[in-house]
């Protein structure tokens, strides 16, 4: 096996008396795709932000990127790319202008920064859009530009929080060629999606139920090993067991 | 990249590199909206201009009937010298006092002057002058009468005494001090500054803080390694700026166009507004904690900001005649404070000693907010 690069142990999460995330474990490699699925309310969001450093878990241990998720939240911010569920670049500024500013934020020197862009633009095919106005550009383009951006500074890891919705599945396949591309360059991908052909994409996935994760394993196994023919049935499968509203 | 082991001592972010290509980023969103751009220049010129031309509560050619059964010397000397001041202007004669009533009643005179029958030859026994005026709006009509009065008692005064010894000095004199003209521009221009820098920081802040968590991209900041503390003085620098042009702006119509003098230090005028500046970029952070969409922040900027100023800060009511209670809720607006260090500044021309309380006000309620909306920054955030 390579390099663990994200490592989870009996992670929970509380507010109150509720009990968002409840005790996950989980491994995830270097240069893999991670597939983490789950209903709405599943406690995906609320796992992705205890593993970026946004919220501290409520008991447990894990590491990213290997800082522990307890005391280094900052050093972690500093190694993981990070794109929300909402596209959010800002709109009021050009294509080069979002790159620029984001290489700032990661410190990245004006050099890097000049370089790094050529070769964005280059790969997304934006060279004639480098001064446009991001407000300017088609909802699938802004998606792989933010894409593009959450990675700018080549992270070891990326999280995407459900980054292609409310786009076509041909716009989705697009954009996942940029996916491949970023983990052959050995980025590990950490993605939270509903749209099961996606998870057909993943190396391996997770699905969550109500704060727990149910199933982990690669799409192949976890067909097989609930008898479906595709991820959705497995989905659907695991789901309808939910007690909590959706 | 990744190739070789991870480097235990990874570059840590420049704090200053990434202020500063916040600063750029945030100038950017301020100067690409237009609408922003004409709220920030446009609203300071045009209140201005409307305080000091439109909305004046100085007399200015009031219109002015005269009721008189005899032309003679005096009321004729009366009369000239009412329409000669700027502030009447005769707009026609009634044989009686009732009559120059329905006049005004009919919106066609706003004052008018009664003499009583054969003034001049009775003017040492019962000769009297009555004033009539519209007192619909009481503050001006007992401003038609202030003036009035005076002008005909001086000129009265000033006939009878030619030649013959003064029989009754006048025993009461008023003096208008720091504004012997009385122009409302020197009431109204501390007031402006106290709205608009208050309008302007506090409002455009929350706004700017909002809007990025409304469209998502606080969210990417945050799981940057940028600290929230960076983002947040970040975004006040360009407002700050903008208000110190917009300060500077005011000052200069003010003393230029509207003839309002500068008596008092430039310098402390400057550094007391300089506080009040920071006082409101703290009150816009401290809105943008409770708001998370641009339209909250908007509202709750124009409720708890926008009305107590124009209320309860002094610019256009005087605290002095509010109800008691009115008056200490006055003392926790900071507009109030702000403005009365103005108006003893730029009118009255006092030194700093005397606006020492208003500072320090200003300082503690600024120190109060900023801790408490930082604190409040910081925990939201986790």
């Amino acid at each position: 096996m390579s390099e663990i690069v994200i490592s989870v142990r009996n992670l929970t999460k509380r507010f109150g008396h509720f009990t968002a995330v409840n005790n996950i474990s989980f491994d995830v490699y270097r240069g893999e795709i991670f597939g983490f699925l789950g209903a709405n309310g599943a406690g995906k969001t609320t796992a992705m932000r205890m593993l970026c450093g946004l919220s501290y878990p409520t008991s447990g241990s894990g590491t990213v990127a290997g800082f522990d998720v307890m005391r280094k939240g900052e050093m972690i911010k500093r190694h993981i790319g990070y794109m929300s569920q909402r596209f959010s670049l800002y709109e009021d500024m050009t294509v080069a202008e979002n790159l620029r500013l984001f290489g700032g934020i990661y410190g990245m020197s004006r050099n890097e920064i000049k370089k790094k862009t050529e070769l964005v633009l280059n790969e997304l095919g934006m060279e004639q859009q480098r001064d446009s106005l991001v407000k300017s550009l088609p909802l699938g383009w802004k998606q792989k530009l933010a894409f593009s951006t959450a990675i700018f500074h080549e992270p070891g890891i990326v999280f995407l929080d459900e980054p292609t919705g409310g786009v076509d599945a041909a716009t989705r396949r697009q954009f996942w060629q940029h996916i491949y591309k970023a983990a052959e360059r050995g980025i590990t991908v950490f993605v939270t999606t509903h749209y099961m052909d996606e998870a057909e994409y993943c190396d391996r996935i997770s699905i969550m139920v109500d704060g727990k994760i149910s199933a982990i394993g690669t799409p192949d196994e976890l067909k097989h090993k609930y008898q479906q023919s595709d991820m959705n049935g497995v989905f659907t499968l695991l789901a309808r067991n939910s007690t909590r509203n959706e | 990249m990744s190739k070789d082991k991870q480097k235990d001592i990874t570059p840590k972010p420049q704090t200053w590199k990434t202020f500063r290509a916040f600063v750029l980023k945030e100038s950017k969103h301020i100067l690409r909206d237009r609408r922003t751009m004409l709220i920030l220049f446009g609203l300071p010129v045009t209140l201005m201009l409307l305080f000091g031309f439109a909305i004046r509560t100085d007399l200015n050619d009031v219109r002015t009937i005269v009721v008189t059964s005899s032309m003679d010397e005096t009321t004729q000397r009366v009369i000239s010298a009412l329409d000669a001041s700027p502030y009447f202007s005769i707009v026609g004669t009634s044989p009686s006092g009732r009559e120059a009533e329905s006049v005004i009643r009919k919106q066609e005179a706003d004052i008018a002057i009664v003499f009583s029958p054969r003034f001049a030859d009775n003017r040492y026994r019962d000769a009297s002058v009555q004033i009539l005026t519209d007192a619909s709006d009481p503050n001006m009509g007992q401003q038609y009468a202030i003036y009035a009065q005076s002008i005909i008692a001086g000129t009265i005064e000033s006939l009878y005494n030619k030649g013959y010894p003064v029989e009754t000095p006048s025993l009461v004199s008023t003096n208008m001090l720091f504004n012997p003209q009385m122009l409302s521009a020197y009431n109204f221009v501390p007031g402006i500054m106290g709205m608009l820098l208050i309008l302007i920081c506090a409002m455009m802040t929350s706004v700017s803080i909002a809007r990025e968590k409304e469209r998502g991209t606080m969210e990417v900041l945050l799981v940057s390694p940028v600290q929230p503390l960076v983002i947040i003085i970040a975004k006040a620098v360009p407002y700050m700026l903008l208000s110190i042009v917009i300060l500077a702006t005011i000052l200069t119509m003010s003393f230029f166009v509207l003839d309002v003098p500068l008596e008092g230090s430039i310098l402390s005028i400057v550094g007391i507004s300089l506080i009040y500046i920071l006082l409101a970029l703290s009150l816009g952070l401290l809105v943008s904690n409770l708001a998370n969409s641009q339209l909250t922040a908007l509202l709750i900027s124009a409720m708890i900001m926008l009305l107590p100023v124009i209320m309860l800060s002094g610019m256009i009511f005087p605290i002095e005649s509010m109800p008691k209670i009115l008056q200490w809720f006055t003392a926790i607006v900071p507009a109030r404070w702000y403005i009365s260090a103005m108006r003893k500044l730029m009118i009255m021309g006092v030194s700093f000693t005397y606006v020492l309380k208003e500072t320090l006000i200003l300082i503690g309620m600024t120190l109060l907010i900023l801790t408490i909306s930082l604190k409040k920054f910081k925990t939201r955030m986790e």
